[in-house]
């Protein structure tokens, strides 16, 4: 756990590279051997990329890293897999990685995998202070082994409000639920790291951010899911140059920022039929 | 005549109704936007967090921070909004989105769902499928009715689930079965042209129910 004092003042949050953005954390107990790290991003997208890359400069081992995705094999967390800086990854998707694949398979790697939502959810709650809730994503399967269940009737009427187990009323003849039968649902456990590492478009110098498109995906609740966050972005403005009505997420949340360069890799790049290549 | 696997998504697109949300999955599924009617106004969601996906873009329009659930570049319609991925999640979750199409690997009788592993392989993991199946008002699957000669559609599965009871429909390219909830068994709805309820039958070892009538897809 952080230190006192940590999240006190510290003078600026703005940091001029990645590694310097790393500075001190070791002496404040945020970065250590065995500490569990947020990194935001689905796929290549939204990912705080230098940040991982001076991540893995601090030589830190044994991290206990949630993730939707495991990046590619020479980018994003592709990277922290290849020097076995990792130990276990809680992800909902790890395919694009064959490194990931390799160490998985000789069993030196650890992965727990989590439903897409149930992911969000959990650091959503972790970050806002609630300790576990219940979704009724992967009940009856092996998501939910080993796990409390629960029977609930289903929240809200009308629009959301089948109550019939298993599925809701059929959206197209849009009849309200027929019986009152509750369906099952698994108790799953909010998350929180000693460390976010998020990438978010535009700061302020408080630390308010805005996204970009779909760069938002996990960033914004592992802003809030971690004893410490470091934010690397585009562009870094003025307090009070950024609307308060377009901040995503409140500068409370980020206590470091710094302005890369982003490569901004693309993954699968498609393009429009007769658009020309 | 069986349908090719151009014409299972142009099925499924007739589950499409006007101002539906809806999930594609990733292959097959994916296709069904090539074939919404043009009257229709269909608003696509990718769980990445989109709301009303446009088409794949332009060389000019690539864009690194505009990508759909299967990590490919696309392009924003108008109206359209970004989330994060608790809101996305919370839409799907919630019952907000109407419908989803997405492949499977075995269905049994009662409609349970495995599409994410099969034991003894690499597993990659379920993605967001099992909040899909969890939390969309319908779930449509595509996909061919045997696997190496083998049914998909079974008694009971032996892969691991991503849903208990989920599935509304089954369309593949001998015919499109609908869940019967009362029932708990599918019912044989409609037959690919010069298909026989027998030869559905001989090829599906799930218990299903064949109505006396059953209407032929058209094509």
């Amino acid at each position: 756990m952080i230190k006192e004092g940590a999240n006190a003042s510290m003078g600026s949050k703005v940091f001029k590279s990645a590694s310097e953005a790393m500075q001190g954390l070791r002496d404040m107990g945020v970065l250590r051997d065995s500490m569990t790290v947020m990194v935001g991003g689905f796929g290549l997208c939204g990912i705080p990329e230098q940040l991982i890359i001076a991540l893995r400069d601090t030589r830190v081992t044994g991290i206990t890293c949630v993730s939707n995705n495991a990046g590619v094999d020479d980018w994003g967390l592709g990277l922290l897999l290849k020097t076995r800086q990792i130990r276990k990854m809680i992800s909902s998707y790890v395919g694009e990685n064959p490194t990931f694949e390799q160490q998985f398979l000789k069993g030196e790697l650890e992965v727990e995998f989590n439903p897409q939502g149930t992911l969000a959810e959990r650091i959503r709650a972790g970050g806002a202070g609630i300790p576990a809730f219940y979704t009724a994503t992967g009940a009856g399967t092996v998501v939910a082994e080993g796990k409390e269940t629960r029977s609930f009737f289903r929240p809200g009427d009308g629009r959301c409000g089948a109550t019939i187990p298993g599925k809701g009323y059929s959206g197209r003849d849009g009849k309200a639920p027929q019986d009152g039968r509750p369906r099952e649902y698994v108790m799953e456990t909010g998350l929180f790291a000693d460390l976010a590492l998020v990438k978010a478009w535009k700061a302020d110098e408080f630390g308010n951010l805005v996204f970009r498109k779909t760069a938002r995906n996990f960033n914004p609740m592992m802003a809030t899911a971690a004893a410490f966050t470091i934010a690397e972005v585009e562009e870094i403005v003025p307090v009070g140059a950024i609307d308060p009505d377009q901040v995503h997420t409140p500068g409370v949340f980020v206590n470091r920022i710094v302005k890369t360069q982003s490569e901004k890799r693309i993954e699968q790049r498609t393009i429009r039929d007769g658009a020309g290549a | 005549m069986a349908l090719t696997r151009d014409q299972i998504p142009v099925r499924a697109a007739r589950e499409l109704r006007d101002g539906f949300v809806v999930n594609l999955g990733i292959g097959m599924p994916t296709l069904v936007a090539n074939h919404v009617p043009a009257e229709m106004d269909v608003w696509l969601q990718s769980e990445n967090g989109l709301l009303g996906i446009g088409p794949f873009p332009t060389e000019q329009e690539v864009d690194a921070d505009l990508i759909n659930a299967g990590k490919q570049t696309v392009t924003a319609r108008p109206g359209a909004s970004y989330f994060s991925s608790a809101d996305s999640f919370g839409m799907i979750r919630g019952g907000h989105i109407d419908l989803c199409i997405l492949g499977a690997m075995q269905i049994s009788q009662e409609g349970d769902l495995a599409n994410w592993m099969i034991p003894g392989k690499m597993v990659k993991g379920m993605g967001g499928a099992m909040d899909l199946v969890a939390g969309v008002k319908r779930v449509v699957v595509t996909m061919e009715h045997t696997a190496k000669g083998k049914p998909k559609l079974v008694k009971t599965c032996d892969l691991p689930l991503t849903g208990k009871a989920c599935v509304d429909m089954v369309i593949t390219e001998l015919c499109v079965l609908e869940m019967d909830r009362e029932k708990k068994r599918f019912v044989l709805k409609e037959l690919a042209p010069g298909v026989t309820a027998d030869e559905v039958k001989a090829q599906t070892q799930a218990e299903i129910i064949v109505p006396a009538k059953v209407a032929t897809i058209e094509v």
